[in-house]
């Protein structure tokens, strides 16, 4: 620890996944995360890892899971219309249980949409990551520092659980730089007794697969993967509070959005508006619980995404109906500006 | 914060690189900074900008929309964000490039926006420094916010040139020097 760097967030993305022992990237450029591709293909063939650019999206995908199934820290990278390409070999990866990161530095969507920031996947990344009934474990951050933090995690985590993660960024924290620190080298890979090594004659082959025909078969195995989901939810959410204890109104927001919403928290602060700031930092598993408890004690919420609403769902629920739940978002690559949160906080709160 | 400076001019005019250079003093001095550039097309012969914030504390939002201060280095986007910088704030100007109109620079004193035109351009050429016209601006930047201190400027500035390309670092320096001294207006 100690020294500082000033990189973009897509680099210290790529920089931190090398550190966590990462040493295959497989990948298609697109635009905003080009520069973590760019960051690997350089670095990867100097320290004995591969870097591979695919012949599409699809592809890519479909390396990560051969190198995941042969027990390789590996990863890819993509924005918006690119991941939903992989989505197929997403739902693959999972129900193979399979560990993995892939990376989505969202844009303007839907379709080819633009390229300036957006958080329009996060449907797509918390609820239908790709067809049937799976989860990713996603990380939302919203600093470089903090993509850098949650990288290492994310590799950990999928490991652990067998479930491949997710770091769900957008264009402004890929391509905005910040001082940054790295902690010490991570172990790298966790041991794999299931991995695809070859028996060397003395065991039974290992079998990584997602084709089950007999349906019972298939409950329980699905069953069995939601019992590992049930144990994320539990121990594995993050989230911030912040000037939360005696808010009588709260914010939820992630990713870049959080960090705008909190200068708009800071200057509703000084107009006098108790008004706090509830950031997921998983958001899936999401804070439902927190949130909840938020909902005793606060008397609105709003929800503030750079989307047309979507997190603002699982706010809800997590609500409850027990309080109001206002949203208010921009769309198609716009950013929202302090000025315009500050003035949803004032109408939360009545000072309109 | 201790500095709140948007940055904008043509792709190619070295405003990403100026941003950077300034964002690294930070870095030197241990302070909080956010850099965050315009990116995809506007790039490719539009304007480009960037957002840079230097604090004591955490930068919570990176954009700047009202900037304090304002370095232009072509006309579209002097007359784009001129209009948005907070009053009493500064609008450092290309002078060889740009003009502001009556009614603009009318607008800037009714506003209490100061007007610091330095002719980059027309100096860097002058001076063989082609292509160092924005630090030349940088230097004037300095010279009149003294956001840090020259040693750490020129620190940074070294930082931010690949070992690649150390020859530059001599005609970098002297650009931030010409900038740094130049009185007139």
């Amino acid at each position: 620890m100690g020294r500082k760097f000033l990189m973009k967030g897509n680099e210290a993305l790529a920089e931190a996944a090398l550190r966590a022992g990462c040493r295959h990237f497989f990948g298609y450029p697109i635009t905003p995360q080009t520069e973590v591709a760019a960051y690997m293909a350089k670095r990867m063939p100097k320290i004995g890892g591969t870097y591979l650019q695919a012949e599409s999206e699809v592809a890519a995908i479909n390396m990560v899971l051969g190198a995941a199934a042969a027990g390789a820290r590996a990863m890819t990278s993509s924005s918006s219309p690119g991941i939903s390409l992989k989505t197929e070999g997403i739902s693959y990866i999972a129900a193979s249980d399979l560990p993995a990161l892939i990376v989505n530095v969202m844009r303007g969507s839907p379709g080819l949409g633009g390229i300036q920031p957006s958080q329009a996947d996060y449907w797509q990344a918390t609820k239908a990551p790709g067809h049937g009934d799976a989860q990713l474990l996603v990380f939302a951050p919203s600093s470089v520092q903090e993509i850098v933090d949650l990288v290492g995690r994310a590799f950990d985590l999928s490991e652990q659980y067998r479930v491949p993660a997710m770091l769900l960024a957008d264009g402004m924290l890929g391509q905005m730089m910040e001082p940054v620190e790295f902690g010490p080298e991570a172990a790298g890979a966790q041991e794999k007794p299931w991995a695809l090594v070859g028996t060397k004659g003395k065991r039974p082959p290992n079998v990584v697969n997602s084709l089950h025909l007999q349906p019972a078969r298939l409950e329980e195995i699905v069953r069995e993967r939601f019992q590992r989901y049930e144990a994320i939810k539990k121990k594995e959410v993050l989230l911030e509070q912040y000037r939360m204890e005696d808010a009588r109104f709260a914010v939820a927001a992630y990713g870049a959005t959080a960090r705008i919403v909190k200068s708009a928290v800071d200057k509703a602060r000084e107009e006098g508006i108790p008004v706090g700031l509830i950031r997921p930092i998983t958001v899936w598993p999401f804070p439902e619980r927190e949130i909840a408890a938020a909902a005793g004690t606060v008397e609105q919420f709003l929800c503030v995404e750079m989307s047309m609403g979507q997190m603002v769902e699982d706010v809800r629920l997590a609500v409850n109906g027990r309080r109001p739940v206002a949203f208010y978002g921009r769309t198609g690559g716009v950013v929202p500006v302090p000025a315009e949160i500050l003035a949803e906080i004032r109408k939360m709160a009545g000072r309109a | 914060m201790k500095l709140n400076l948007l940055i904008a001019g043509f792709g190619g005019q070295g405003v990403l690189f100026m941003g950077k250079v300034a964002a690294h003093t930070a870095l030197l001095e241990d302070l909080f900074v956010s850099w965050l550039p315009s990116y995809g097309p506007e790039m490719r012969g539009g304007t480009a900008n960037c957002a840079v914030c230097i604090d004591d504390k955490e930068i919570s939002c990176p954009l700047i929309t009202e900037p304090e201060l304002l370095a232009v280095l072509n006309q579209p986007s002097f007359d784009r964000f001129a209009e948005t910088v907070q009053p009493g704030g500064k609008i450092f100007l290309d002078s060889a490039l740009i003009e502001a109109s009556q009614a603009q620079a009318a607008r800037c004193a009714e506003r209490g926006v100061s007007l610091y035109p330095i002719p980059c351009t027309s100096m860097a050429e002058t001076e063989g420094l082609a292509g160092r016209a924005n630090l030349i601006m940088l230097g004037k930047v300095l010279r009149e916010t003294g956001f840090t201190s020259y040693d750490t400027l020129c620190e940074a500035l070294k930082a931010c040139i690949p070992a690649s390309k150390e020859a530059l670092l001599e005609s970098n320096l002297k650009a931030v020097a010409l900038g740094y001294s130049f009185g007139g207006q």
